[in-house]
């Protein structure tokens, strides 16, 4: 659906299952993909993706933020008052956010350096937003740690995939060790790595992630 | 660091240093409102606004609040929450006082909330340890440059809709990679000045 793009906060994912724990894993990880097929939080993807290793680390950020926000807005959905239940989300992920960003810079204060004010705006990912609002609100808590997972695990790997080629193609090192017998008949384009890089990665994983999905019915632009 | 005069700034954070092309900020809505140049510069004009609002109220709140009472770990909280309740402010002042313009940002507003070039604004304001007027620079060039970037892929992408797109890179594929061309096109402003 076009439209669900239109206001990311509040978007609703096609198809919510209300069933079984692996049928939401797997709607949340690969048929929902938020990054891929939602296009969802691409602000940090696109950001912290120049090297892998900053891409495990946001990865991980996002699982930790996911699960936590999921599970705590859905023990609390039926004691959040309608109204107010946008500010008590925020303010829930904030929570989590500043739990991840004080760890960071407590025992990894490179990594935390590195990623920048991008740890801190995961608060305004859309991802968890997203999840927040349109599954845990609704769900019980054990099923909505499973959302919390899937989706935090489906952003995880496609964030890898993106930062593993553009630190390969832009520096031809993985992890900071250089590949042995690559960069003799590979020269680096350093492009990979700054800004443009960035868009030309997910725009190709997008339209690859959609070649390999098969055109979607409801869709139609 | 913090010698850099508010012009350079202001310029730097226009075109070398864009908020969208080259910090990325702020891709969610300006892929989903990049369909037509009018809807565009409607949210355009309320990212300006409500940026350089931000930027002042968050860098008193942070200087005057936070950092005397010790509490800079609760900034991103404090910053998010500040940012919501202004905008929440922006809309019932516009919608009491001019219903035009109220219909012409209604929609906008609430989106703006979200809008992490917003909270990008006010951190990067705090790690750069910008003064109060270098502060205001940033946040009205950040403005500008995200207003600036979104009307050009809004132009291009009003083009686009007469070509022929293979058909698993239609829509959002296709956009982020012209929108890789366009951050290329910014990389020549590159050299003419720069902020870290």
């Amino acid at each position: 659906m076009a439209d669900n793009q239109m206001v990311c906060a509040t978007c609703e994912p096609k198809g919510l299952c209300g069933g079984k724990g692996l049928v939401t894993f797997k709607e949340g990880a690969w048929a929902n993909n938020p990054l891929a097929i939602q296009v969802l939080g691409i602000c940090s993807a696109l950001a912290v993706t120049n090297r892998l290793e900053n891409s495990l680390v946001m990865g991980a950020a996002l699982i930790f933020v996911c699960i936590g926000s999921n599970l705590i807005v859905s023990i609390l959905r039926k004691h959040t008052p309608h109204r107010i239940r946008m500010v008590a989300e925020v303010a829930i992920i904030a929570t989590f956010v500043i739990l991840f960003d004080q760890f960071l810079r407590a025992f990894y204060w490179d990594m935390s350096k590195q990623l920048g004010p991008y740890v801190g705006l995961i608060i305004t990912n859309c991802i968890v937003m997203g999840r927040a609002e349109a599954f845990a609100l609704q769900n019980p808590p054990i099923l909505s740690i499973v959302d919390g997972i899937a989706n935090g695990v489906g952003y995880a790997v496609v964030l890898a995939i993106i930062g593993f080629f553009r630190e390969l193609l832009g520096a031809g090192e993985i992890l900071g060790h250089a590949v042995p017998g690559f960069t003799s008949w590979y020269t680096p384009n350093q492009l990979m790595i700054l800004a443009p890089g960035a868009f030309f990665a997910l725009g190709i994983v997008i339209g690859i992630f959609n070649a390999i999905k098969g055109p979607d019915p409801e869709e139609n632009k | 660091m913090s010698e850099t005069s508010v012009w350079v700034i202001f310029i730097a954070a226009i075109f070398t240093n864009n908020i969208l092309l080259t910090n990325f900020l702020g891709m969610c809505s300006f892929i989903a409102c990049s369909g037509q140049i009018k809807t565009s510069l409607g949210l355009g004009t309320a990212v300006i606004f409500v940026m350089i609002m931000t930027t002042i109220i968050n860098y008193a709140v942070y200087y005057g609040v936070l950092m005397p009472l010790g509490l800079v770990h609760l900034q991103f909280i404090v910053f998010i929450a500040v940012i919501a309740a202004f905008v929440q402010l922006v809309e019932m002042i516009v919608e009491r006082f001019s219903p035009k313009l109220y219909f012409a940002l209604g929609i906008f507003l609430p989106l703006i909330t979200v809008n992490c070039a917003i909270l990008g604004a006010s951190l990067f304001m705090i790690i750069r340890q910008y003064s109060f007027l270098q502060s205001v620079g940033f946040g009205l060039g950040a403005g500008i440059g995200w207003a600036v970037a979104i009307v050009l892929l809004a132009g291009l992408r009003q083009k686009m809709r007469y070509s022929h797109v293979p058909q698993c890179f239609q829509g959002v594929a296709i956009a982020m990679i012209v929108t890789g061309v366009l951050a290329m096109a910014f990389m020549g402003f590159a050299g003419m000045v720069s902020i870290q």
